[in-house]
């Protein structure tokens, strides 16, 4: 590309950007092996204060599964608490409102209920053509940049359908540019026996979650890197 | 898993049917079929009550008396209560139905969609029926599922726990084991 001995002023420019360029690249390239091999250790040290959460729903039996695993959380541990579901779906939201208020009914008055509900655009519908998905995924995607920049969570828990798959890429890419460092809990759909769903598959192959539990041990013995905690249900 | 004596003064007992929020045409027709409804009357059971969802199919309702009473519905907010009054409950795959079910103990077949594209409900019921907490059928087999039935040997369904996986996340995020 240099012309002659390479000390006119373009060439020069021309090679300190492409070098620039490469150290950038390598940069990335280094920081993205980084979080994807070491991102999903455990914490060193304790948590002590309460961790903002976001948590997924999905339609249908999702949202009974992810109620199920809520009923047990310590609920002190986690809060605020924040829901997301997909525009298209009724009845979630409403399944987790009743749950927060039976809390509040329990702890009496004197807890306020920071509880937030919220809906996201889908990324695909049950159905829906692959190439049409690419580009409502793109809209998702960018509803969900907004929704996590507002909420921030420390711990996001997902069980499933493709709602949740925007929030967990937009929290991978936080923690690729050092920003709030959220931990994703994946819990595979108890439907699932033989085979990862889509979400659960993309979550695995591309590290993206810290800890991706399975409901059967069939699904552990074909994935290693998941971790098997018997039926939820 | 049979009817309790003295339940209900009349002796109803009520096959359940549920296809939840989808379309399952083919399993609304199967069970308004005369061979099915025959072999449920049969077998001793009064009436047949179906929520159809969104399917287009329309059942045809009975009085009953001679024959299974049949009746059906759309939705419902909650069908707890129809499983709960069921002396059998026949339902599609979807994991929220199946684990509701079972929950309440009631016998169960579970009727797979062969008309869904990437059919893995199907391995659920195939995994609990191999687990003998459930008969698993499609609607070409629902009259032979049916006659074929031996309710008591059936096997109850616990329910599973999900503290195992609070326990893991809470470690996992330093917090102290309780």
């Amino acid at each position: 590309m240099e012309k002659g001995h390479g000390c006119s002023f373009s060439g020069m420019v021309s090679t300190s950007t492409l070098s620039c360029t490469i150290v950038v690249v390598t940069l990335i390239l280094v920081r993205i092996l980084y979080v994807i091999l070491w991102g999903s250790r455990p914490f060193g040290r304790r948590a002590t204060k309460p961790l903002i959460t976001l948590i997924v729903l999905g339609s249908g039996g999702h949202t009974a599964e992810m109620l199920n695993l809520l009923v047990v959380l310590q609920k002190d541990r986690f809060t605020p608490r924040f829901y997301i579901a997909a525009a298209t779906d009724n009845m979630s939201l409403q399944k987790a409102q009743l749950l927060e208020n039976n809390l509040t009914a329990e702890n009496g008055t004197r807890v306020r209920n920071t509880a937030q509900f919220m809906q996201i655009y889908r990324s695909r519908e049950v159905g829906q053509s692959y190439v049409t998905s690419i580009w409502t995924t793109l809209i998702a995607m960018i509803h969900a940049l907004w929704l996590m920049i507002k909420i921030r969570p420390q711990v996001i828990l997902c069980n499933g359908p493709g709602t949740c798959i925007p929030i967990c890429a937009i929290a991978f890419l936080f923690k690729e540019l050092g920003i709030r460092w959220s931990s994703i809990f994946y819990v595979e759909s108890i439907a699932r026996v033989r085979r990862l769903s889509l979400s659960g598959l993309l979550l695995y192959k591309f590290r993206m979650a810290d800890q991706l539990f399975v409901q059967w041990p069939q699904l552990q013995r074909k994935y290693p890197r998941a971790t098997y905690v018997g039926r939820l249900m | 898993m049979a009817d309790r004596a003295g339940d209900d003064d009349k002796t109803r007992r009520v096959v359940f049917v549920t296809v939840g929020t989808t379309s399952f045409d083919a399993l609304v027709k199967a069970v308004d079929s005369p061979t099915v409804k025959q072999e449920l009357f049969t077998e001793g059971y009064t009436h047949l009550l179906i929520q159809m969802g969104r399917g287009s199919y329309v059942p045809t309702k009975s009085e009953g008396g001679s024959s299974l009473a049949v009746d059906y519905f759309t939705f419902s907010s909650s069908i707890a209560d129809h499983l709960n009054s069921a002396s059998l409950v026949i339902s599609h795959a979807g994991s929220g139905s199946i684990f509701e079910t079972l929950r309440l103990g009631k016998p169960l077949i579970v009727t797979v969609n062969e008309d869904l594209m990437d059919n893995h409900q199907s391995e659920l019921a195939e995994e609990l029926a191999d687990q003998k907490h459930l008969y698993c059928a499609r609607p070409q087999t629902l009259h032979q599922t049916v006659a074929d039935m031996d309710l008591n040997s059936l096997v109850p369904y616990s329910p599973g726990d999900a503290t195992p996986v609070t326990k893991l996340i809470n470690r996992f995020l330093g917090f102290p084991d309780d």
